[in-house]
């Protein structure tokens, strides 16, 4: 009985990383995602900046396009071709925003729907519709060692970046005046803030495609804000919740053959909707239940 | 007496509107002085130019080779985001700036410097508290600690007693004549004329242009003020360029 328990265990857990190459590729390219995005999207959804996040990635994609037209589905030029682009409008819209009247999501908004539209242009040009929906939402289950290699080294350079600027970026979300009267690095730090944006939706284009990458940055960040008011733990709540996600979702896309991209995401997405309702930190069975108020 | 702080005809202004018109005048060093005047005179303005945060658009601020470090600025509440998940102590921790930088670690001595701010406030007990759960005079306890930490030879407060009790008003203004006995230079923007009487030696009335500056009995009379009230508020999208100093 106990075996036949274990067995079973074994196999809806275990077998499918143990015995296919390509699932346990997916898993630690989704774990590092985790690691590397989880905590840039907690900054993101703190600074109110959550649908940026969204228009930055759909950013990446002309860029990702141009380096499929000059080389072809090489990871190196796609991948240069993501940074390139995704730094460039996030500082556009940055100057734009500073330039002139309008605000950093409207110009924002301009940017990722243009991106959007060229990318699809320019993939529509030369690929498949396989290959055009491999850019919109990734291929997660057919990572090369050289695209896990990468999105690791992505995502440790992230979390060495993320330390080296962690004092600046808390100040400037808490207190920007007091960051501005106190040093000079606010500038530089929000530059680099926005690179670690881009570098992991790079990253996790390779995975996710253009339209699902932020979702491992966002979701478990949003999810964690429903269980702690304290950073640091917000930030292991959100990593743990994303590697929850890739793990579980990766096991529902294998067991169901559904897409494995969407599943990971579907999970991070039931982990929100159950935060929601029971989060510890204004969950919304929290505010319909109340506990009798305490004396002080 | 020396001087800390000289304005030579500064102007201080956005998208060329000036806030702030043609000031001059002189702050001595270990000066304690009301800036006064109603919504709109420049007051916060003034203080942006001080600290460089906004640079004047004719004219100069001179510091009397003060570093940035030496100067500390409290803002007006509205520009905290309350809501960020950050406990008191750290938030007071940030005084440090200076001294720790970008990793510099927090040491025993540090510790007790932080400690000794937060009891000085009144705050000892509320270390681990989130700043969203604070009241609103809690909060600016909180960000007088945090002065206190800076250590500054110039100290400029924008309205640091807007919705606070009179409580927690008599315990910050205590700290402000510390800063004063230690020889600190304070400049502070204020709305309440009797607190400015009962504790600033000094003040300047501004009404986009200095209407009065000196001893605070002799700015704050009935005249200067209504002067001040009927002078502010004349930005006018139509404004020409000012010929003052063509003239």
């Amino acid at each position: 009985m106990r075996t036949r328990h274990s067995t079973l265990a074994y196999e809806l857990f275990i077998a499918p990383f143990a015995d296919f190459d390509f699932m346990r590729r997916a898993l630690v390219a989704t774990l590092a995602l985790a690691l590397g995005a989880a905590p840039i999207g907690v900054f993101l959804m703190l600074r109110r900046m959550s649908l940026m996040g969204d228009a930055m990635a759909h950013a990446v994609l002309p860029g990702a396009a141009v380096g499929f037209l000059v080389a072809g589905l090489n990871l190196f030029a796609m991948t240069l071709g993501g940074l390139v682009a995704g730094l460039v409008v996030a500082l556009l819209a940055g100057a734009i925003a500073r330039t002139t009247n309008l605000k950093e999501d409207a110009s924002l908004a301009a940017f990722f729907l243009v991106s959007l539209a060229l990318g699809v242009a320019l993939v529509s040009a030369r690929g498949s519709n396989i290959d055009l929906l491999h850019f919109l939402f990734g291929n997660v289950l057919g990572l090369t060692r050289a695209t896990v290699l990468l999105i690791a080294a992505i995502s440790t350079c992230s979390l060495g970046l993320l330390a080296l600027i962690w004092r600046p970026l808390v100040l400037e979300c808490v207190d920007p005046g007091f960051l501005r009267s106190v040093s000079r690095t606010g500038a530089p730090v929000h530059i680099a803030f926005l690179a670690l944006v881009v570098l992991n939706l790079v990253a996790a284009f390779q995975a996710l495609g253009t339209l699902l990458s932020v979702g491992l940055m966002m979701l478990p960040a949003i999810t964690a804000r429903f269980w702690t008011r304290d950073i640091t733990v917000m930030i292991l709540f959100a990593v743990g919740g994303g590697v929850l996600s890739g793990y579980l979702g990766l096991l529902l896309s294998f067991h169901n053959g559904l897409a494995a991209g969407p599943s990971i995401i579907l999970v991070a997405g039931a982990l929100y909707l159950g935060s929601v309702l029971s989060g510890s930190v204004g969950g919304v069975l929290r505010r319909l239940v109340p506990k009798p108020h305490l004396e002080a | 007496m020396t001087t800390q702080l000289r304005f030579r005809n500064l102007t201080l202004g956005y998208d060329r509107h000036p806030a702030v018109h043609h000031l001059d005048g002189a702050v001595e060093a270990g000066a304690l002085v009301a800036v006064v005047g109603p919504n709109g005179a420049g007051k916060s303005t003034l203080f942006k130019g001080i600290i460089g945060l906004i640079t004047p658009l004719a004219g100069r601020v001179e510091l009397n080779g003060l570093k940035r470090h030496e100067i500390a600025y409290l803002p007006q509440v509205a520009d905290i985001d309350r809501s960020f998940p950050i406990g008191v102590y750290d938030m007071v921790a940030m005084g440090l700036w200076h001294a720790t930088g970008l990793f510099g670690g927090i040491n025993a001595k540090a510790r007790r410097r932080i400690h000794e701010a937060i009891a000085a406030v009144g705050l000892t007990g509320f270390e681990d508290r989130p700043i969203e759960t604070l009241s609103g005079g809690q909060m600016q306890r909180v960000l007088f600690a945090r002065l206190l930490l800076q250590d500054a030879r110039l100290i400029v407060l924008d309205e640091p007693f807007n919705a606070v009790d009179a409580k927690t008003i008599t315990d910050l203004c205590a700290l402000v004549q510390r800063w004063h006995g230690e020889q600190r230079t304070v400049l502070a923007a204020l709305h309440d004329l009797d607190l400015v009487r009962a504790n600033f030696p000094q003040a300047l009335l501004l009404a986009r242009t200095p209407v009065a500056w000196g001893a605070t009995r002799d700015v704050l009379t009935p005249e200067n003020l209504l002067r001040a009230r009927q002078m502010c508020e004349a930005f006018d999208t139509r404004a020409e360029a000012c010929r003052a100093d063509a003239a």
